[in-house]
């Protein structure tokens, strides 16, 4: 099939306008090729010239001036003002990177909290200094800015290098070098072969008499292969500087608008839009932002620790407020208020209490968690794209990550939607066989039917008439928009060592068929001067003038080309699909053929029919007319195009049809299967036949033989005008089948399709528009809840014959049904674009069909098989990894403030602080955030093979299952039962005379030293029990941890600091460690701190033992970790020291 | 040891009531105390902890700096300065120093022989030696050096005459650390002298009828506070700490518990296992 020849260029590339322009020859064949080029920010430069409008002047168009010389006075006096040619990708300069990123970063949420804390503790007289928070967010700003500033920094670079480059412009018949961003809109431009387009161009003369030049819009939409352009016509004589500026001449177009594909492409021309006026950048908006559901999960919990904040600060202070009733206590002798406090009134020294209490307890809500959560994605998308086995050797490259912010969303995908061709095919097209008049031709090693070939170069399944075969291979050798390209070019997508040429066709299709003629003897040569040449199976040279090319789009789904042969006959030869062939042909010759096609579909081949007929001079003068008018008309080109199309492609004579193959991808059955057993729905969805692409289905397992298939597609709603009703009466069947007469008690089970039986749902392009879109009058509006329900039943639904904008439709579909389920799509196909950036997370292969399927993308990977991996192993690991990290931040805060709360109960409700300021400062930032972070990257739970070889454990954490509150309960409970047990493990032991031998005491100092250093051992060593995946940095991290906090202690205990008011924790750490029932303390407080965990995790590992045990599985022992000996030793210790 | 009957007609004592209201309190100790005791006083409903108390203090002050000296942080408010002089030392902190004076006596057949109870070595060493520092200037003179400056307004002499000896006067008077460093619960202990062991062959204290002389100037009694006496012995753990012994012993029993019975679940488990091993 054809569908991917660019359907982009149907507007005819012969533009109405006369304007003269440089010629700029070189390349091979006279032709200048130029070629689009990425620049490293992502913005593809490259060539497109605007479109023309129409003749009289519209509202909405612009005059472009050619070469600044107006034509006539009338004309001048409309001077318009365009923007230069300068590409801005940046997004800041360097003056106003500060107020801007600034402005930025705090309009999240977070930061803006703690700025609104950071400001009210310099307003306010509150119990910590501003350093307190204002240093852990300067920190966590400046590192957001330092990473945003690089970014924007290459940014720049890139659009330096795009803007800097020279380009050639014609200023009075001399060519002057300019700097892109110089150019004017109404400069002529000249490009040199290989060159990228500075701005969007109109094409006026080429170095070519014939004008024209050949286009590669890699960079647009990642189509490699070469696109023909003409040059304006009344301009192509002009070939020289000099000739090109006597042109004198304006124009006309449309305003600037992003439809990319109205363009018309050129080599040397006017330059018509300029700078962020190109259709390229009018096309790149970003994206809009993909945001996770752990996102959405943190948020949750965000909100819920700020009610616990709010709740806490008014619990105190109303509680401040019934303890200072009592004026013994609101005012002891020994404690009396300054003279302002006195003079404040009631209601506002609430107000200060409350914001007080806001900014003790602010701690709570983790002021690090961003950052870290943002370097964990950053961080460990590398990994990534550094996994060696998602590296193919092929094409030499690895996977792609463009983005970093759903390397998460990975673990959580329910439902897969791919493309087919590409993606679970290879798209390497090899050409198996074909039939003439109904009679099979096959090469020789390849086997069908159960026929297996002897020898020969070619078998013949009976004879067609001589004349027919030839007919039919020079049908194929000439009805195309193949290219050659000389060998030595290496960028070449098929490579021939051993020819001379390559053949180039943005379709793998034509390639292969024009390959399978060069074997039955008749070799494409190549276009020259509009002379098609051929070699034939007598080793002549045959030539054809091509006279018309009927280029392929998806609607018409066939393309012709009408030549004219060296005897003077003409000649149009038609191939397409056989549903778009078969009306029009002779109905007579089908039947033969069709049970080929059929045949052929059926064993997943792709199928395309050939057809010719003759043209008298008469009929070619008319359709020669009729495309030239269509082609010039300004207003429904497209409509007026495709009628022409379809009045030409009538009552043509079939001569045969082909069968390509599309090899299945590697492991792609196994894939699939995985994918299944991990939980996830597959639907296909593809441009293809029902036939090939249910036969794909089927042999990539995606349809077992045990699936009861239920169908919507034309063949069983049939296509008379009742085609609604039965659908509906369809739609009704299937429903009662689904989901009426299964057993309720499925019903809450939301993935369990471990079903007795398995359905799979086929609907095809039509049908679907039907449902979507029905028909005002049917009153069927609820088609489409039905089907949803039908298809959410269904294990695998093959959507075929899908237009891009159906894919994404169906998307969508899912994407808003209820629960939200996350999606996946992968495609590598430009047609495959709008369903990757509907979905939730986009992938693309870095398939053959181009680049612009895997620049849309999130993820990029060369295979469809490497998805398994991604899925299972990384998106499993950087979901828990994730989940993890944002339990874990919470978790840490609430054990830290909570004896902070804890002791106001104890001081009077007096806002003291527990902790020193330093310490309040430096947790988060210092003392316990390097271990979290080295975790959240490093850490396998379950390791990466037996992640991949058992798919079921992908279900383990679906649904969020991670991020739920009952998680999220049990570690508040824990951190809320880790915060007790500091506080009041230290105030029991407060209660003693004397913790020192010396008989010497101990102040609040200490006391709060105490439950700090039990606290940062503590959840540290919570950390130490959950890593299952030791590597050395996990070491360094977490017993550094350790070792910088005692050292800082002892640093920040050792010096009296000059710039400190007061010097609170002077010796207080040494002080404290020289107690020796402080350190039998500090061990029994954090033993009884993990305890739980520890007993947990004991407990786990019994079940999981006995639980292998039945299974008689007792091979992974080893893997265990040791609590168990842990247990026992402390245990031990413990009896000592009884 | 509470301050009961006897002292009850000094609940209601100001700060600057000359003479001071003394009392007597009689205690029988029942053991005797071998090693070294120590001499407590202790303070209940006292919120050394308060936050508006906790930072009434200027440690540059404390720490011998002249500047501070005579111009105190204004942390210190109110009680920065009296009279338009700045005190010294300034604070809500130092201002309420405990300031009874404790005197034991041991009865002995109706005589009374005082105890001797020393009075340095009551403070962390660092804080004596670094963290507080009298001002520098010519000479020893304490009187000369404190001169600008007035004293606390509950103090009734200046900080220079706290003790007699120049070595344990001014901010460097232990008695003065001690209360300095704040307590972390409103109900708290705070080392108040020491009682050496003399000989090898005689008990510190040894048991027996023992008098207690209150010079009783700290009023509790405004805030329903509360004052105590306590005499301690201490071990290399510290002092008398139920609380550590009580924590482990439960811990490692609720540790032995468990340990007994996963060893017997992992027996069980071991067999279990080893038979699943056979048929293989």
């Amino acid at each position: 099939m054809l569908c991917s020849v660019p359907s982009q260029f149907l507007v005819s590339a012969v533009s109405p306008w006369c304007l003269p322009a440089a010629g700029s020859p070189s390349g091979s064949q006279g032709h200048g090729r130029a070629a689009g080029s990425v620049s490293p920010a992502g913005i593809p430069r490259s060539s497109r010239l605007g479109g023309c409008a129409g003749e009289e002047k519209r509202v909405g168009t612009r005059t472009v001036v050619v070469g600044h010389r107006p034509v006539s006075d009338t004309e001048a006096c409309v001077a318009q003002k365009f923007c230069d040619n300068r590409i801005v990708s940046s997004k800041y300069t360097l003056w106003n990177f500060l107020p801007k990123n600034l402005f930025e970063q705090f309009r999240r949420i977070a930061n803006f909290y703690f700025l609104i804390i950071f400001l009210v503790q310099v307003i306010v007289d509150t119990p910590t200094s501003p350093v307190t928070s204002g240093l852990p967010l300067f920190f966590v700003i400046t590192v957001t800015a330092i990473k945003q500033g690089y970014e924007d920094w290459l940014r720049h670079r890139a659009d330096n290098e795009v803007n800097k480059s020279n380009v050639f412009v014609v200023e009075n018949a001399k060519q002057v070098r300019k700097e892109s961003e110089k150019i004017k809109v109404g400069d002529i431009v000249e490009v040199k072969a290989d060159e990228t387009f500075p701005c969007d161009l109109i094409f006026l003369a080429s170095s070519s008499t014939d004008g024209t030049c050949y286009v590669t819009t890699a960079s647009l939409d990642g189509e490699s292969n070469f696109k023909t352009h003409y040059a304006v016509r009344d301009t192509t004589v002009l070939c020289t500087d000099e000739a090109i500026d006597t042109l004198t001449a304006t124009i006309e177009c449309e305003q600037p608008q992003p439809d990319l594909y109205k363009g018309v492409s050129g080599q040397s021309g006017v330059a018509v839009y300029t700078g962020m006026e190109t259709k390229m950048a009018l096309n790149y908006q970003g994206k809009s932002q993909k945001r996770s559901a752990v996102e959405k999960s943190i948020n949750a919990f965000l909100i819920v620790y700020l009610c616990i904040l709010l709740g806490k600060a008014t619990v105190c202070t109303t509680l401040k407020y019934v303890w200072q009733s009592n004026p013994f206590n609101d005012e002891p002798w020994y404690n009396e208020k300054t003279k302002k406090e006195r003079e404040t009134f009631k209601v506002l020294r609430m107000f200060t209490d409350f914001l007080s209490f806001m900014v003790l307890f602010n701690f709570i809500i983790p002021v690090s968690m961003y950052v870290t959560v943002e370097m964990q994605k950053f961080l460990g998308s590398f990994f990534i794209s550094w996994d060696k086995e998602m590296f193919d050797e092929e094409i030499q490259e690895g996977a792609l990550v463009n983005t970093s912010d759903l390397n998460e969303e990975l673990g959580q995908v329910e439902y897969v939607f791919t493309d087919k061709t590409g993606t679970l095919t290879e798209n390497s097209m090899e050409f198996i066989e074909c039939c003439i008049d109904g009679h099979k031709y096959k090469d020789c090693l390849s086997e069908v039917d159960g026929f297996s070939q002897t020898d020969g170069p070619l078998k013949y399944y009976g004879k067609a008439e001589k004349s027919r075969e030839e007919l039919f291979l020079r049908a194929l050798c000439l009805c195309h928009t193949v290219q050659i390209k000389e060998a030595d070019q290496v960028d070449g997508l098929m490579a021939h060592p051993e020819r001379k040429y390559t053949y180039i066709s943005s379709s793998p299709d034509e390639i292969a068929l024009v390959k399978g003629a060069e074997k039955y003897g008749f070799t494409f040569l190549g276009l020259e001067n509009n002379f098609m040449k051929i070699r034939n199976q007598k080793n002549e040279t045959e030539m054809y003038q091509l006279l018309h090319v009927l280029n392929f789009d998806p609607v018409r789904r066939r393309m012709s080309v009408i030549v004219r042969t060296s005897t003077g006959k003409l000649l149009l030869f038609c191939k397409g699909a056989d549903s778009s062939i078969f009306p029009r042909v002779q109905q007579e010759e089908i039947q033969q053929t069709k049970v080929h096609v059929d045949r052929n579909a059926m064993d997943g081949y792709r199928t395309l029919c050939v057809a010719f007929k003759e043209l008298t001079e008469k009929e070619y003068d008319r359709i020669d007319r009729q495309l030239n008018e269509a082609k010039m008309a300004l207003q429904d080109r497209e409509e007026k195009m495709a009628k022409v199309f379809d009045d030409t492609e009538a009552d043509m004579h079939l001569i045969g049809a082909t069968a390509v193959e599309d090899r299945l991808q590697e492991q792609l059955a196994e894939t699939i299967e995985a994918l299944h057993a991990a939980g996830m729905k597959v639907w296909v969805l593809t441009g293809d036949k029902m036939e090939t692409a249910k036969s794909t289905c089927y042999a990539c397992r995606l349809f077992q033989t045990s699936t009861e298939l239920l169908e919507l597609t034309a063949r069983t709603v049939g296509e008379s005008e009742r085609k609604e009703d039965r659908l509906h009466e369809l739609l009704l069947e299937y429903h009662k089948k689904l989901i009426q007469d299964v057993p309720k008690n499925r019903g809450g089970l939301k993935r369990s399709w471990t079903l007795s039986q398995e359905y799979g749902l086929i609907i095809d392009g039509s049908t679907l528009s039907l449902i979507l879109n029905p028909s005002q009058d049917s009153g069927s509006s609820n088609y489409k809840s039905i089907f949803l329900q039908i298809c959410l039943k269904c294990t695998a639904v093959l959507c075929c014959r899908m237009a891009p904008l159906q894919k994404a439709q169906i998307v969508r579909m899912v994407k808003n049904t209820k629960g939200s389920p996350i999606t996946l799509s992968i495609g590598d196909g430009a047609n495959d674009v709008s369903m990757i950036l509907e979905a939730h997370v986009g992938i693309g292969i870095k398939g053959k069909e181009g680049r612009q399927a895997s620049r849309n993308s999130d993820y990029a990977v060369p295979k469809f098989k490497h998805l398994r991996k991604l899925l299972l192993a990384h998106g499993h690991l950087y979901y828990v990894r994730i989940a993890h990290l944002v339990q874990y931040f919470f978790y840490k805060n609430l054990c830290f403030i909570l004896p902070q709360f804890l002791y106001q109960f104890f001081c009077g409700f007096s806002q003291q602080p527990l902790y020193d300021a330093a310490y309040l400062t430096m947790y988060n930032i210092c003392f316990t955030s390097l271990p979290i972070l080295a975790y959240s990257l490093l850490e396998q739970h379950i390791s990466i093979d037996t992640l991949t070889s058992d798919p079921q454990l992908y279900m383990k954490v679906s649904d969020n299952a991670m991020l739920q509150w009952r998680p999220f309960l049990y570690w508040t409970f824990l951190g809320a039962f880790e915060g007790l047990v500091f506080f009041f493990g230290v105030y029991f032991l407060f209660q003693n005379s004397s913790l020192e031998d010396n008989g010497k005491v101990f102040g609040n100092w200490t006391f709060g030293t105490i439950v700090f250093t039990v606290l940062v051992f503590t959840v540290t060593l919570k950390l130490a029990l959950d890593t299952r995946f030791w590597t050395w940095m996990n070491h360094f991290v977490i017993w550094g941890s350790l070792a910088f906090y005692v050292f800082f202690s002892f640093f920040w205990g050792g010096v009296i600091w000059p710039f400190l008011k007061q010097q609170r924790m002077y010796f207080v750490f040494a002080h404290m460690l020289t107690s020796v029932s402080t350190w039998l303390a500090i061990i029994l407080l954090i033993f009884i701190s993990l305890f739980p965990e520890i007993l947990l995790i004991v407990l786990k590992n019994i079940k999981e033992k006995n639980h292998q045990s039945s299974r008689k599985a007792p091979d992974s022992l080893s893997a265990r970790p040791s609590v168990r000996p842990l247990l026992l030793r402390t245990f031990s210790d413990e009896s000592n020291v009884l | 040891i509470k301050p009961s009957s006897p002292c009850n007609k000094c609940l209601n004592v100001s700060w600057d009531s000359t003479p001071p209201c003394t009392c007597t309190i009689n205690f029988t100790l029942e053991h005797s105390f071998e090693s070294n005791v120590f001499m407590y006083y202790g303070l209940s409903n006292f919120y050394q902890n308060h936050r508006r108390y906790v930072k009434s203090r200027d440690d540059s002050q404390l720490n011998g700096d002249n500047s501070s000296l005579l111009n105190p942080s204004k942390e210190c408010e109110p009680y920065r300065t009296n009279e338009d002089k700045p005190i010294a030392p300034c604070g809500a902190i130092a201002n309420s120093m405990f300031n009874d004076t404790l005197e034991l006596y041991r009865i002995d057949n109706d005589t009374r022989t005082p105890i001797t109870l020393i009075k340095k070595g009551i403070a962390w060493w660092t804080d004596k030696n670094v963290k507080f520092r009298n001002p520098t200037g010519d000479g020893n003179n304490l009187t000369a050096l404190f001169q600008g400056t007035t004293k606390p307004v509950n103090w009734p002499k200046p900080v220079y005459m706290l003790d007699s000896e120049p070595d344990n006067n001014g901010f460097i008077n232990e008695d003065f650390i001690v209360w300095m460093r704040t307590a972390a619960l409103p109900t708290f202990r705070k080392l108040y002298r020491l009682i050496e062991r003399k000989n090898n062959f005689q008990p510190t204290l040894q048991a027996g009828k023992y008098s207690l002389d209150i010079a009783y100037n700290y009023p509790v009694h405004s805030f329903d506070g509360r004052k105590r006496m306590i005499l301690s012995t201490i071990s290399w753990m510290g002092g008398k700490n139920p609380f550590l012994g009580i924590a482990y012993i439960t811990v490692g029993s609720i540790c032995f518990f468990l340990g007994v019975v996963l060893l017997f679940i992992h027996h069980k488990y071991g067999n279990r296992n080893t038979s699943a091993d056979i048929p293989n």
